[in-house]
């Protein structure tokens, strides 16, 4: 099914003609609005009158998560705080915290996006729909939330956490679609298992996952353990959240509602835009944002662009699969970590080397997280007690910086392996396979 | 029959071959091990130990990566008979001192204690009260 089928359907024609208009407003927006950008803008030489067509966006700035750390908390919003009706955040990469501020119109756009989304996957006013994403900052939760309600269906926001009132609610309430992370999904089959409960006691048909990369074999077993079909669902916060793109009944790369967000394919070392097809870095300009406008964000997400006719009737572009990061994000149960937030808190501590590795592992379909620090020398104790506290001490700091919880491990003087220029700092055992 | 003596702490992962790797180094340097034992958690241990030459001991051990602490700990020699313990730990608990951890040997007539207590020079000065009492 397709919800907007005069956006998701439209020529290529007349969608970039539509995309072409719509870059030029957001310039001006930005030019008038935004003084990052019109610095930017003023240095290049470039006035809004300069960028007319879709293929101008070439000629345009790039923005980082380094300028929205810079920026912080609201140098980037375009709106007037009083036009700014909602605020997210995501993980910053030294703990401060990327702020996105909504427009009512970008929460209408998001709602619509999140609809189309869902309506791809099948779900109708007839579904009862839980939502097994984190609400909060995290824009998971409340994003597919408002989609849910908007298609029409019952949503059962039953966030993270309590697995097994999950599966009771699953089975009472006859739910019929869910969206969490692939792994917590699977998280919910084992769970299952363990409450003596099969596929046949539930009422699941449809399933979004994402906020983290899974695999094929993924799929494969969630659909098999769940009775389900799994359809990926794409977003980043700093564009809008979850409902960027999304499959189709196809399960063939994911639709891009590029009405809304522009995709570009870049090279991460020398930023040349990649032609179709080319594996590279995901690029995305914000064309109807009024919040926080983003000309040409760089999500750090490695994929590749498809174009053509899909047989599900859509003709918007398509991504494949995301098969890596350009920088060393973690994702861990679906929360951005970045090392250097974890080297933050550890530099922060005068206990602790500035040395530090982190472990990621998959440990019965979860992540897990275990941070290994060294000790220094002057700051051992012999007493248990003293050193257990200093273990608690740096997992609650980590915690509260994370949001996820890290297994400290206390390590000796020079044990953690040093390496020549560029340190190894993470050790990720988790086989996506 | 008290003494305040020195005790090497080192710290440890857990991992194997790691407490062979302390005794390693002193038996290359010579040097005696007279009591120890070992605390652990779930992912690291604590190995305590009394030593013939506690300066040379820390000097080789902090040469070889070991992170070591030297501790003021109460060494007690006691007749190795029932209840010879329990007087002492008896006296020491009316005295309100606190015992943080201890560990003992005993070999022929004597049996020697380690204990570790929240105020050492208080724990020192009612054991050696108590060696006058039995005189």
């Amino acid at each position: 099914m397709i919800w907007n089928k005069s956006k998701e359907c439209m020529s290529r024609d007349e969608m970039t003609d539509l995309q072409g208009k719509r870059l030029h407003k957001l310039v001006e927006l930005v030019y008038h609005h935004v003084p990052f950008y019109r610095a930017k803008l003023q240095a290049m030489d470039i006035t809004p009158d300069d960028i007319r067509t879709i293929e101008d966006i070439v000629r345009l700035p790039f923005t980082t998560k380094q300028d929205l750390r810079d920026n912080y908390p609201f140098g980037l919003q375009a709106a007037a705080q009083s036009e700014i009706v909602r605020i997210h955040a995501s993980s910053g990469t030294t703990g401060n915290p990327t702020i996105v501020g909504y427009t009512g119109r970008d929460i209408e756009i998001w709602k619509e996006v999140a609809a189309r989304c869902l309506t791809a996957y099948g779900v109708t006013r007839n579904d009862v729909f839980s939502v097994g994403y984190g609400y909060g900052l995290f824009t998971g939760g409340l994003g597919v939330h408002n989609g849910v309600e908007y298609v029409g269906a019952s949503v059962v926001p039953a966030s993270t956490g309590n697995t097994e009132k999950h599966l009771r609610l699953l089975r009472d309430l006859k739910i019929t679609g869910i969206a969490c992370t692939p792994s917590y999904a699977l998280y919910l089959a084992e769970a299952m298992d363990r409450a003596g409960m099969t596929r046949d006691d539930i009422f699941l048909k449809i399933g979004a996952f994402g906020a983290e990369p899974w695999t094929e074999n993924m799929r494969r077993e969630i659909e098999e353990r769940l009775g389900l079909q799994a359809y990926n669902i794409y977003g980043l916060s700093e564009i809008m959240g979850p409902g960027v793109s999304y499959e189709c009944e196809c399960k063939n790369g994911s639709h891009i509602c590029e009405d809304h967000f522009y995709p570009e394919i870049i090279d991460p070392d020398t930023l040349e835009p990649l032609g179709r097809g080319r594996t590279g870095e995901l690029v995305f300009t914000t064309l109807t944002k009024t919040g926080m406008p983003l000309l040409r964000y760089r999500t750090k997400d490695l994929t590749s662009l498809m174009d053509g006719d899909c047989p599900c009737g859509r003709t918007s572009v398509r991504m494949t699969r995301i098969i890596g990061r350009s920088d060393d994000m973690l994702i861990i149960r679906g929360i951005n970590v970045f090392p250097s937030q974890v080297e933050s808190v550890i530099l922060e501590m005068p206990e602790f080397e500035p040395r530090y590795m982190l472990v990621v592992d998959r440990v019965g379909n979860l992540d897990t997280l275990q941070v290994q620090v060294e000790v220094r020398k002057d700051y051992f104790s012999d007493e248990i007690g003293a050193m257990l506290q200093l273990k608690k001490r740096l997992s609650d700091k980590l915690k509260s910086i994370l949001s996820i919880s890290a297994d400290v491990k206390l390590m000796e003087p020079n044990s953690i392996q040093r390496s020549e220029g560029k340190s190894v700092r993470i050790l990720d055992k988790r086989q996506l396979v | 029959m008290a003494m305040v003596t020195k005790q090497i702490s080192i710290f440890l992962e857990n991992k194997r071959g790691r407490i062979n790797d302390v005794t390693k180094v002193l038996a290359v340097n010579g040097i005696n091990m007279e009591a120890f034992c070992i605390a652990e958690t779930s992912d690291f241990g604590l190995m305590r130990l009394i030593v013939s030459e506690v300066d040379k001991a820390v000097e080789v051990l902090r040469a070889a990566d070991f992170a070591v602490i030297v501790t003021d700990v109460v060494s007690i020699s006691c007749p190795n008979v029932p209840g010879a313990l329990s007087s002492i730990l008896e006296r020491l608990a009316e005295k309100d001192i606190f015992i943080e951890y201890m560990y003992a040997f005993s070999q022929h007539e004597t049996a020697d204690v380690i204990i570790k207590p929240n105020n050492l020079d208080e724990c020192v000065r009612i054991l050696e009260g108590l060696g006058q009492d039995n005189r």
